[in-house]
């Protein structure tokens, strides 16, 4: 079960998934990151800091946006993860790939 | 010690199924972080096991029993009668790939084989087993 809420800060785009992402809820955060880009959202964010837990699933849906977000110049920045979400995340070489960073104020620069 | 587990084959279980691990390790003094590891493995096991062998049929009943003895590895068994994909047979794609087919599976896999020790397949009774297993530290 996922909760997904998403406010904007500066003309940044805040994307904050409560709970767990899994098989079942990645279509929650695959709709919410594809209506922020449908929006015109070039800055976006990933509070994580209350999410619990991510899947395969949910980390497929991050890595499925990665080359649009190249090709559309929109940068995305993950931060505020526990332990071991971030584990999650290193055990596929994805911390790689993806911006993910302790603190909002880090994310932000990133997307800057 | 053995803790099983039986559930429909509804992604919805997913969660259940996760509380089921986490409960049953907790009491063996397995770290949080093993625990968190073998939790993504075998959700990533049982959706699979869900989506493509059962249709995500609820209906459709499989067991998962936890086999957790000090100084031995942990031992998770899943046990269904659906179609065997066997992961040992099925090679990862790169992650290069994933991100330009802009797949959004294909990971899940490469999960369990990092995460866990040892997978095989065995048949028994008309059931298919699936037997995975880790070593972990236990205080």
């Amino acid at each position: 079960m996922v909760q997904i809420k998403r406010l904007q800060e500066d003309g940044t785009d805040i994307i904050v998934p409560i709970g767990e992402i899994d098989a079942s809820s990645s279509i929650e955060l695959d709709l919410t990151i594809a209506k922020s880009v449908g929006e015109g959202f070039t800055r976006i964010l990933v509070d994580c800091s209350a999410l619990e837990y991510i899947s395969s699933a949910g980390l497929g849906v991050f890595m499925s946006y990665i080359e649009e977000f190249n090709d559309k110049h929109i940068k995305m920045a993950l931060f505020g993860m526990n332990d071991k979400v971030i584990n999650t995340f290193e055990i596929l070489g994805l911390s790689e790939l993806l911006t993910i960073v302790a603190t909002k104020e880090e994310a932000k620069q990133k997307v800057a | 010690m053995k803790y099983s587990y039986k559930v429909g084959c509804s992604p919805e279980n997913l969660r259940g199924i996760r509380d089921f691990i986490r409960g049953s390790l907790r009491n063996h003094g397995v770290s949080d972080l093993d625990i968190s590891e073998m939790v993504l493995a075998i959700d990533e096991m049982c959706s699979n096991l869900m989506i493509h062998a059962h249709h995500c049929n609820p209906n459709d009943l499989f067991e998962l029993h936890i086999f957790a003895e000090k100084n031995h590895p942990v031992i998770f068994e899943i046990i269904d009668d659906g179609t065997v994909f066997d992961i040992n047979k099925f090679h990862e794609p790169e992650l290069g790939n994933i991100i330009h087919e802009k797949r959004k599976g294909g990971l899940g896999i490469r999960l369990v084989k990092s995460i866990m020790d040892n997978v095989e397949y065995t048949q028994q009774g008309g059931m298919n087993i699936c037997r995975l297993t880790k070593r972990v530290q236990f205080n």
